[in-house]
């Protein structure tokens, strides 16, 4: 537990100490909020849809949870690259212990970021249908954040180095944001496309967190909590079979 | 206390070690000495664990770290030959992030971080983040690291890289130091042959993946009518400039290439 507890704690102090990436992450979710929030608000409102914003800030939360998670997984070519993952590799701590850390790590600055861009929200103007469900929100942000810091951790144990990093960013990251309903409602989506969906677990965490903070829900609640908590376990057993397999 | 036998290392086609035999004895400062690209590196590699070996034993205190890796890990300190300090934590931090890996219970943990960093003159400079120390003071703090967990057995992969000449004295007046003090077995590699010849008891010279001497820097000298551990060296190697082959990570990476191909 103690390998666990400080390498979840680094992460933490990084997070903390890195100030002005804090602010430059704040950058896209604000721009997601303000630009297609406020822009895209009037059509989105003829169309008896209700407020743009209110529906794009569950969205942004969980694109920023996505983004955040994921990379700090792939920061591991960070570790590579500057030489700290040596460091842990040859400690003797199994490398599944190694890999939980720096996972769970990842996953609560995720989850920190998360809960700075929905204090955002709150301040242009969204607002949940109630402080009660709060919590709730919190524990799909917090799934989200496992699932995608597991996949995160599994790449960056495949990739030895930054060139790969473009590609799993337009093909993988990229998809993953626009497929799952963040920006358009599931409802009424030609065949394909909703059948895309359904396989994009982010789906599942914005639909999660628009039932928490609006009460609207695709899936349900019971099968977004489902479905993640399978996709997490998958993600962080592979997560932690790639990592195991690094060799340097 | 470190045996190697017909240990080999292959990247595909490229054979990075190849069929190598040594013994270092207890106490002692065993010197790895080859040109660029001869198999230092990788051999370090597999003797802590980060590969594993295509053939060949190896034993460390007594056991195979192949099978017994996390104890093995428990008997040796490493300093990289590039820098493995996170800069974004202070130099306490890392020390204490060494320690909870290591499992070196808080109290001692404690003691002996103040201790090695004092003996390192680095005590002042605790709280302060790794990425504002200069080169000396991050070498400093990687070998206060590596003897956190007091270990049997201290590999030094060219520690000295890119000091200066004070920092570089200081260094080695410290490991030898721990090596006569405390019995620390070290293994070392290192491209200053004045280094080795002033700290090394024995020498084992690598060229091309294989050994091609080994004995102490007076023998190595004798066996090549030299005056100095850098003729021997040259001697032994030759003068020739060789292009340096491709380390372990990038032959993987030109191993996956060939595979998507």
């Amino acid at each position: 537990m103690g390998a666990v507890y400080i390498l979840w704690l680094r992460e933490l102090k990084r997070y903390v100490r890195s100030r002005v990436q804090i602010l430059a992450s704040l950058g896209q979710p604000l721009l997601y909020l303000l630009v297609l929030g406020f822009g895209l608000g009037p059509v989105f409102q003829q169309s008896g849809n209700g407020s743009y914003l209110q529906f794009i800030a569950p969205g942004v939360i969980g694109m920023t949870v996505l983004f955040t998670s994921i990379f700090s997984g792939i920061g591991l070519l960070w570790d590579r690259q500057f030489g700290f993952l040596k460091e842990t590799l040859v400690a003797p701590v199994p490398r599944t212990t190694i890999m939980i850390g720096r996972t769970l790590g990842g996953a609560t600055v995720a989850m920190l970021q998360g809960t700075l861009v929905l204090a955002v929200c709150l301040i242009a103007g969204f607002r949940p249908v109630s402080l009660a469900s709060i919590p709730l929100a919190f524990l799909f942000m917090a799934l989200t954040a496992v699932v995608f810091a597991g996949l995160g951790t599994a790449i960056g144990s495949a990739l030895q180095d930054m060139q790969g990093f473009q590609l799993v960013m337009n093909f993988l990251v990229m998809p993953i944001f626009f497929l799952s309903g963040a920006l358009f409602p599931l409802t009424n989506l030609p065949k394909v496309l909703g059948a895309v969906t359904k396989l994009d677990p982010l789906s599942y965490g914005v639909d999660g967190l628009r039932s928490a903070l609006l009460g609207v829900s695709h899936y349900g609640v019971a099968v977004d909590i489902l479905v993640l908590c399978v996709t997490a376990t998958i993600f962080m057993a592979l997560g932690g079979y790639m990592f195991s397999k690094i060799q340097l | 206390m470190i045996r190697v036998q017909n240990l080999v290392k292959t990247f595909g086609e490229f054979t990075a070690v190849n069929d190598i035999s040594f013994e270092v004895r207890e106490g002692e400062i065993f010197a790895f000495l080859g040109p660029n690209g001869a198999g230092k590196t990788t051999t370090i590699k597999m003797l802590t664990t980060l590969l594993k070996p295509a053939s060949g034993e190896i034993e460390l205190d007594g056991l195979n770290p192949v099978v017994q890796s996390n104890e093995a890990r428990k008997r040796f300190g490493i300093v990289f030959q590039d820098p493995s300090l996170d800069g974004e934590l202070t130099a306490y931090e890392n020390m204490e992030l060494h320690g909870v890996l290591y499992h070196v219970p808080r109290k001692i943990r404690n003691e002996r971080i103040e201790r090695l960093l004092k003996l390192f003159e680095l005590w002042d400079r605790r709280n302060t983040r790794v990425k504002e120390f200069s080169g000396g003071m991050k070498r400093r703090l990687e070998i206060a690291r590596g003897l956190l967990h007091t270990p049997k057995i201290l590999f030094l992969d060219e520690p000295t890289l890119g000091l200066d000449p004070q920092s570089r004295n200081q260094l080695w007046t410290h490991v030898k130091h721990l090596n006569e003090t405390e019995r620390v077995t070290v293994f070392l590699t290192t491209h200053y042959m004045d280094e080795a010849d002033r700290v090394a008891h024995r020498i084992a010279i690598i060229d091309h993946g294989k050994i091609v001497a080994q004995g102490s820097p007076a023998e190595l000298k004798e066996q090549t009518s030299t005056e100095s551990l850098e003729e021997a060296f040259l001697a032994l190697t030759g003068s020739t400039i060789r292009d340096e082959k491709a380390g372990s990570i990038d032959q993987m990476r030109q191993m996956a290439k060939m595979w998507r191909r």
